[in-house]
């Protein structure tokens, strides 16, 4: 996993690109503006950044420039414009390591992601999630459960993924829903209880509690924020 | 679509799985299945495997046997009881026509239009079937398990082996459930499916049958889903819940209604009840089915609701405090030998008609309709369901609803198919016959 979260912009993002960076296993924070940027950026600094022009782009370049012009620039920088936008591009090659046409194909994101991340050096061995016994491998797509394999579907798959990467955040089913299934899903809002039930079926007894119920809001992972886990 | 593929793929990669299942559902509810290497998977997921469909009951005749079966990638699924030495895995699948169109005789195609329908109105339907069956020492007869008093001790033990081992089946296959015993001993059972929508469910209810055979097979013992294996003894019903959702809301609750019903949900009942006649056919499709379809042991015979009466045939649950989002009508004539593609399709269709029509909602049953005489019913409005698969089938077969919910193709083939074994079934001399008539006529 990349520890560190990418700064994305705007607050809040256009959802494709919210469940696509999701998809993909990143952990990110989306910022409105440069000082909220400063004030929410993580003691060990952005893992990269993630910048929309389509709808403001004074205010992604201006966060751009904000990221570049500092002591410790923020790398890498990937860029969201429209093909109308390509010629404000000129004279701004500092600003940013990519750019990805807007609307964007979430695999062409992700690729692009991908190669700038293998580029910088980071995210190239498997990409890991351990927590409290459940392991998941992100490359091969496989869940285990103190060491033994967990077989899963598809979107139980991608539930469990989301929920171990957002640890001791809680989630309304609206969120999970437009996060990991998108706007296709089949089944209607209750999907995610659904699917919540049966992946505790699947964690068994001992580990059901890893995925909690949170009265009338949704669903957690893990520990709370205020009790961090030890393990 | 395509990052499903890869993940079937990938799995069957790594976990070094050795046969992938193609799992469909013939007309009678049989679940039908072919088996495919790990080679053929990329291929099958993307254009579909050809079989014969000719060998399928309720599927084509033979000049146009060539059927696809095109695997539904979230269905995929470890089968657990096969062992972790050589994996096997399933997919369900949908059954299309080799140009490519969904074969409308496929009953997964028929309830899929079916919910499709109910979505373009805004509703998403849900279900959750209370599974009852038997365990038998052999298919042969119906001995129960406790028969042999004596070994007490060894039969509670592997009773609840059996409990233990079904459970964990079904929980690693994704089916969650709630279990419960009948005090009648331990060879009736009953195990609650939490709810899912329609067709998530029909294919756990599949699923259920096979994981219930299979562990008791495994255990040496028979497990059986006939609707009434003894006479004189309970039979075994698939009470089904079901609910209408509007989004995140519970179309059938209504707060300011004294009974918590809206006005979906009254229409809706009254729909299940105007064609209750109609469907019991396909939701209680053997000539057994209607052996258990009696006054006696809490089976529905007359088309009336109620909140607590269990011999009505809808059944209203009053949800607890707090939990009113979980508002849902109980429908209590389906058995588990049904095939639940199709009876979850003319469960809906039914109660849809209510609601689009404005089906008036008929007063609450009360405990005098049981004491009633046939005539004193008739006159209050209430009928009987049907007694027999054959007057079932008289029934459904002027019926333009369930014509219109299961197709033409699986409408015809499933009159002619009941005819038949309703016919079968007449040209028996029965013991009964001989035991009462041969020394007295």
């Amino acid at each position: 996993m990349h520890t560190q979260p990418l700064l994305v912009f705007p607050d809040p993002p256009p959802p494709l690109l919210a469940q696509t960076l999701d998809l993909a296993g990143y952990s990110w924070k989306a910022c409105a503006n440069v000082s909220t940027a400063t004030a929410s950026e993580p003691a060990d600094g952005w893992g990269g950044a993630v910048l929309v022009a389509d709808e403001d782009p004074e205010g992604a370049f201006g966060m751009g420039r904000a990221l570049r012009k500092r002591d410790s620039s923020v790398e890498p920088v990937l860029l969201l414009i429209t093909g109308a936008q390509l010629v404000e591009l000129e004279l701004r090659e500092d600003l940013f390591d990519d750019f990805c046409l807007s609307p964007f194909h979430p695999k062409e994101l992700e690729a692009r992601l991908r190669h700038l991340f293998w580029r910088s050096g980071r995210g190239t061995g498997p990409e890991i999630v351990d927590y409290a016994g459940l392991i998941l491998n992100l490359e091969t797509y496989q869940a285990a459960l103190d060491d033994r394999p967990l077989d899963l579907t598809y979107m139980e798959y991608e539930l469990l993924k989301f929920f171990a990467t957002h640890p001791g955040k809680v989630f309304t089913r609206e969120q999970l829903l437009s996060r990991v299934w998108g706007y296709e899903y089949y089944g209607g809002a209750r999907t995610v209880d659904v699917h919540v039930r049966r992946l505790r079926a699947k964690l068994g007894e001992e580990h059901a509690g890893l995925i909690q119920t949170v009265r009338s809001v949704g669903y957690r992972f893990g520990q709370s924020r205020a009790f961090p886990s030890t393990g | 679509m395509q990052a499903q593929t890869d993940y079937v793929l990938r799995t069957v990669e790594e976990r070094g799985v050795r046969f992938v299942r193609l799992w469909f559902t013939d007309v009678l509810g049989f679940l039908k299945s072919f088996a495919i290497t790990p080679a053929e998977l990329e291929t099958a997921l993307e254009e579909g495997m050809t079989f014969d469909g000719s060998a399928i009951e309720g599927y084509s005749r033979v000049q146009e046997s060539d059927m696809l079966a095109v695997p539904d990638a979230n269905t995929f699924e470890i089968v657990p009881w096969r062992g972790n030495d050589a994996p096997v895995a399933r997919i369900f699948c949908d059954v299309h026509r080799l140009s490519g169109e969904p074969f409308e005789g496929d009953p997964r195609q028929v309830l899929k239009r079916n919910l499709e329908g109910a979505r373009e109105k805004g509703f998403t339907f849900y279900a959750g079937p209370e599974m009852e069956f038997f365990y038998f020492e052999s298919s042969r007869s119906p001995e129960p398990l406790d028969h042999a008093g004596f070994f007490d001790l060894t039969q509670h033990d592997m009773v609840s082996n059996l409990r233990k081992q079904t459970i964990m089946t079904l929980e690693a296959m994704g089916i969650p459930v709630e279990y419960s015993f009948h005090e009648l001993g331990p060879s009736q059972h009953e195990i609650d499916l939490r709810y899912t929508d329609a067709l998530t469910m029909a294919d756990n209810v599949m699923t259920f049958r096979l994981v219930v055979k299979e562990v008791a097979q495994d255990l040496g013992v028979y497990a059986t889903f006939m609707p009434k294996p003894i006479a004189g003894d309970f039979g075994s019903g698939m009470h089904t819940h079901l609910s209408l959702f509007e989004g995140d809301v519970n179309a059938f609750h209504d707060p300011g209604d004294e009974h918590g019903l809206s006005k979906v949900g009254k229409a809706f009942i009254a729909g299940l009840l105007a064609h209750a006649r109609e469907i019991t056919a396909v939701t209680n499709q053997w000539v057994n089915s209607y052996k258990r379809l009696s006054v006696r042991y809490e089976a529905p015979v007359y088309v009336c609701w109620a909140r607590n009466n269990r011999s009505a045939l809808v059944r209203v649950p009053i949800p607890k405090k707090g939990k009113e989002s979980s508002t849902r009508i109980e429908f209590r004539s389906p058995d588990p030998a049904c095939n639940p593609y199709l009876a979850f399709s003319v469960m809906l269709a039914a109660g849809l008609r209510g609601v689009e029509e404005g089906y008036e909602l008929p007063p609450e049953a009360t405990n005098n309709i049981f004491q009633l005489t046939p005539e004193e019913r008739a006159a209050e409005g209430i009928p009987a369901l049907p007694q027999s698969l054959g007057e079932a089938i008289d029934v459904m077969e002027s019926s333009e609803l369930v014509a219109g919910v299961l197709g033409e193709h699986v409408f015809d083939y499933f009159i002619r198919n009941k005819r038949a074994e309703w016919a079968d079934y007449r040209a028996q001399v029965t013991p009964f016959e001989l035991e009462r008539y041969l020394g007295t006529l």
